[in-house]
């Protein structure tokens, strides 16, 4: 019976995702790699077909690729309908149907929610609202922001100090743009890589005649008469000068179009099983409602099943591929999740790369090279094991780094390896900072633990 | 009287032609250590890959000579520095990164793709050269002299030295071959040694021109040294150049000979290379898979004690990755032993990974492509004339010392 429904399934039944960006691409392509002959829509709020955002904090600010032009590649062709620069604003769970901004409904047999994230924006309207105050996120962001650095800005205000931030102030350094960067905590990239290396940034960022201020936040943001943005006032009572602020303050996950539906999603995301089926409110697995992606999250066997927030390009095709393969796959065939945390950055010259989750160890050791010369490898380590690596112009050695979490290894790293420094013979505190106060966010989120450990509170939400 | 070593037999030169069946024995014991003096060899992909990303392995020279494990280090015991090759970080990392901003990007974005036109160039001229006879030596009149010609202009050196550099560059060469090396009297290990000095007097006096009078080529980049990691030492530059030199031609002969070698025993895809070009880049890679040049690194150690499948490996062991055998892993490829361009997952050891990952990948793809493509579209009804060929006696960079072919004629 359910063989037969798979079967038909397989073969005529009605696939709708909701997203069109890379985890919704991958996983249309991967469902048409995997047999899937019936109908496929997707709908994405953006007018443009799938396109690549890595770039846009990066090569398309220093003029190297055009805004406009980094559509992802295409693994097949795909023959689905498009339903692009409409978004979705409802999803009736009972009636299998997603209700779009413009009043019409799509029916699906299965679904798959794949709508990311956005950016955090200014949280005082009238302020966000200032000519020459922009977030990073969208292609039209990165048009926006591109011009307006190229017609003539003189001091750039970057408001948090994570990836995207750093990396804006770095590619307007490049351009020769005078830069001030206000960070919350005590250095850049604390959220996602702890204050250790976090110190490393921040030599990067002063190195480079970035004006880092931290331990400061922006209370407001001023205007002149015309509504142009005019000076960023600071919690230290100082005021900097900009004609362009740029607002890095991490991201918001698309989910209040799911609000009444009865789906479990929330400002933390979507929450669903290791294979991508999504919960409903009431921690029931769906079967016909599947997540990937920025807005998915869900338990990681390597991680003690704790539920992994990841917004990691990576993550987005690998989890995409596997909600598309269990989507129209039998029960037995279904995959888990497995995927290894990784990311990089490139930011002032240096290639960072990690893997794992730095942010549940405590602390850290340099077993390669040197944070003095920005060239190393550091292992992250909770309850004696390897949970992170992290790499500075190394990434070559970030394998081993994978290998090392994949198989528990123990933690300090007691025997000796090519390259290794003195500064690197003993573990220090890694130095995260409290997660329960904000920060831009680091890249991953431990949101939560599995439903089995008895320590699950449950907190109703709003609806 | 027992049976050889395992080992033993893989660098036997009896068995030159196919060694993949011992490859297929030596994957049954992944982990092998036959004998107190052996090295461990490691033979299953997923292990090779491991090991080439650990940073308890050593590719230092000092650190294996150390161990007391291999006089044949000494080839590199000579006036010159040993060569990034054979050194660890960061010695490794500083020289490779000067070595790569003479070569590739950032620096050097078109370094490469730059010379497209001129590989075309050289590979048509030699084409051409092939038309007076009706068999001919692919190795001696195509495979050899393409790539050699591309290294001499890439580093700047005349092309009409090659037959004195050749008199050094062979015992270099000959000294990277474990049995030669086995075997190795005092003589052999001081020839090689004298070999490469020679050919680092011969190189200084070029870096001694382009010092006074640069040109566009790596010999004058390496020697003007800019750069945020600043300049090598003139020893530096000249052990980087007799590094490049070698291994910039002597691989990739074995690449473009395999390869038509291959094609010559899988007629179909000979077939399809002439109807569709492109399909040279999936043919390269695969042929890294299926045929390596470099059919194992038996030059790496590791600087504390180490296990590998259970197996423990005391510090200071010699340690042979056999990447050939690694690449017909069928824990790792479906059906393995076939040769197979079109399968969705090509990946090979062919070229390394890791810190000491091949240097020169992007030159080789090139020129086997380009290679490859044009001896399909011209030469007509290529047959082998022998199969086997006859081989070289190198087990590490394998590959025919001749191969012979009947056409019956060249198009323009």
């Amino acid at each position: 019976m359910a063989a037969d429904y798979v079967d038909w399934l397989r073969r005529e039944g009605r696939i709708v995702i909701v997203g069109a960006s890379l985890a919704g691409l991958r996983a249309a392509e991967t469902l048409r790699a995997e047999g899937f002959t019936g109908s496929l829509t997707l709908i994405g709020d953006e007018p443009y077909e799938p396109y690549d955002r890595p770039p846009l904090s990066k090569a398309v600010l220093l003029g190297k690729a055009s805004p406009r032009h980094t559509e992802l590649p295409r693994r097949r062709h795909l023959d689905a309908e498009w339903r692009l620069g409409v978004p979705a604003a409802g999803l009736d769970l009972t009636g299998k149907r997603v209700l779009l901004a413009d009043g019409e409904e799509v029916e699906y047999d299965r679904l798959l929610i794949a709508t990311g994230v956005r950016a955090r924006p200014w949280p005082v309207a009238e302020e966000a609202e200032l000519d020459g105050v922009f977030v990073l996120r969208t292609r039209d962001d990165s048009i926006a922001l591109t011009e307006r650095l190229r017609a003539g800005a003189k001091r750039v205000v970057v408001i948090g100090a994570g990836f995207a931030g750093s990396e804006v102030a770095s590619a307007c350094r490049e351009m020769g743009l005078e830069v001030t960067v206000a960070e919350r905590a005590g250095a850049p990239l604390v959220g996602a890589l702890g204050g250790v290396i976090g110190a490393v940034a921040a030599d990067l960022h002063l190195e480079n005649g970035v004006d880092l201020r931290t331990h400061v936040t922006v209370t407001a943001l001023e205007g002149d008469p015309m509504g142009r943005v005019r000076s960023v006032h600071l919690s230290d009572e100082s005021v900097v000068e900009a004609d362009v602020v740029v607002v890095s303050l991490g991201s918001l996950r698309n989910t209040e179009w799911l609000s009444g539906s009865g789906l479990g999603a929330g400002p933390r995301g979507i929450a669903s099983d290791a294979g991508c089926r999504a919960f409903d409110f009431r921690g029931i697995v769906t079967d016909d409602v599947f997540v990937a992606g920025d807005v998915a999250r869900s338990p990681h066997a390597l991680f003690g099943y704790q539920f992994l927030s990841l917004e990691h390009w990576g993550n987005a095709v690998a989890q995409a591929e596997t909600a598309a393969h269990n989507m129209i796959c039998s029960a037995s065939d279904r995959r888990p999740h497995m995927w290894m945390p990784a990311f990089w950055s490139s930011q002032f010259g240096v290639n960072i790369k990690s893997v794992g989750v730095p942010p549940m160890g405590d602390e850290l050791m340099i077993i390669q090279g040197s944070t003095a010369e920005r060239r190393f490898v550091g292992v992250y380590g909770y309850k004696g094991r390897i949970v992170a690596g992290v790499t500075f112009d190394n990434a070559r050695w970030l394998e081993y780094c994978q290998r090392q979490i994949e198989q528990g290894a123990p933690f300090p790293v007691e025997y000796p390896t090519v390259d290794r420094r003195p500064e690197g013979r003993k573990a220090v505190p890694a130095d995260f900072p409290d997660p329960s106060l904000p920060t831009h966010g680091p890249t991953v989120t431990l949101s939560g633990y599995s439903p089995a450990d008895r320590r699950l509170v449950f907190t109703p939400g709003h609806h | 009287m027992t049976e050889p070593s395992l080992v033993a037999r893989i660098t036997d030169f009896a068995n030159r032609a196919d060694p993949y069946p011992l490859y297929a024995e030596l994957r049954r014991t992944p982990v092998l250590h036959e004998e107190d003096d052996d090295p461990y060899v490691i033979s299953s992909y997923w292990d090779i890959e491991s090991l080439l990303h650990d940073p308890r392995i050593s590719s230092d020279a000092t650190n294996l000579t150390a161990a007391g494990a291999d006089e044949l280090n000494q080839a590199e015991n000579t006036g010159l520095p040993p060569s990034f090759i054979r050194l660890d970080p960061p010695e490794h990392d500083r020289l490779r990164r000067i070595a790569n901003s003479a070569f590739g990007p950032p620096h050097k974005p078109r370094r490469i793709d730059g010379m497209r036109g001129e590989l075309h160039g050289i590979v048509a001229g030699l084409i051409d050269g092939l038309a007076s006879g009706t068999e001919i030596d692919l190795v001696d009149q195509f495979a050899y002299p393409f790539p050699v010609t591309v290294i001499c202009r890439l580093l700047g050196v005349p092309r009409e030295d090659e037959p004195r550099f050749r008199s050094w560059v062979d015992p270099v060469v000959a000294s990277l071959d474990p049995e030669t090396r086995q075997g190795a009297d005092p003589d052999f290990v001081r020839k090689a040694q004298e070999a490469r000095t020679q050919l680092g007097m011969y190189l200084a006096g070029l870096v001694e021109e382009r010092i006074k009078d640069p040109r566009d080529d790596m010999l004058s980049d390496l020697a003007a040294g800019k750069g945020p990691d600043g300049a090598m030492t003139m020893m530096e530059v000249l052990s980087t150049a007799v590094l490049l030199l070698i291994a910039g031609h002597e691989t990739t002969v074995n690449l473009i000979t395999n390869g038509m070698l291959t094609l010559l025993r899988h007629p179909e895809y000979l077939q399809r290379l002439r109807e569709e070009p492109e399909l040279a880049v999936n043919i390269v890679e695969e042929l890294l898979r299926y045929e390596p040049p470099v059919q194992l690194l038996p030059q790496r150690t590791c600087i504390t004690d180490i296990e590998v499948r259970g197996v423990p490996i005391p510090k200071g062991s010699r340690i042979w990755l056999m990447l050939a055998a690694g690449n017909r892993d069928p824990e790792r490829f479906k059906d393995p032993e076939r040769f197979d361009p079109d399968r969705d997952d090509l990946q090979h050891l062919g070229f390394g990974s890791g810190i000491h990952a091949c240097f020169g990948a992007p030159l080789a793809r090139l020129e086997a492509q380009i290679a490859l493509a044009e001896l399909a579209r011209r030469l007509e009804n290529p047959r082998l004339v022998a199969d086997p060929p006859p081989y070289r006696p190198n087990a590490v960079l394998r590959g025919p010392r001749h191969l012979p072919v009947a056409v019956d004629g060249v198009l323009p």
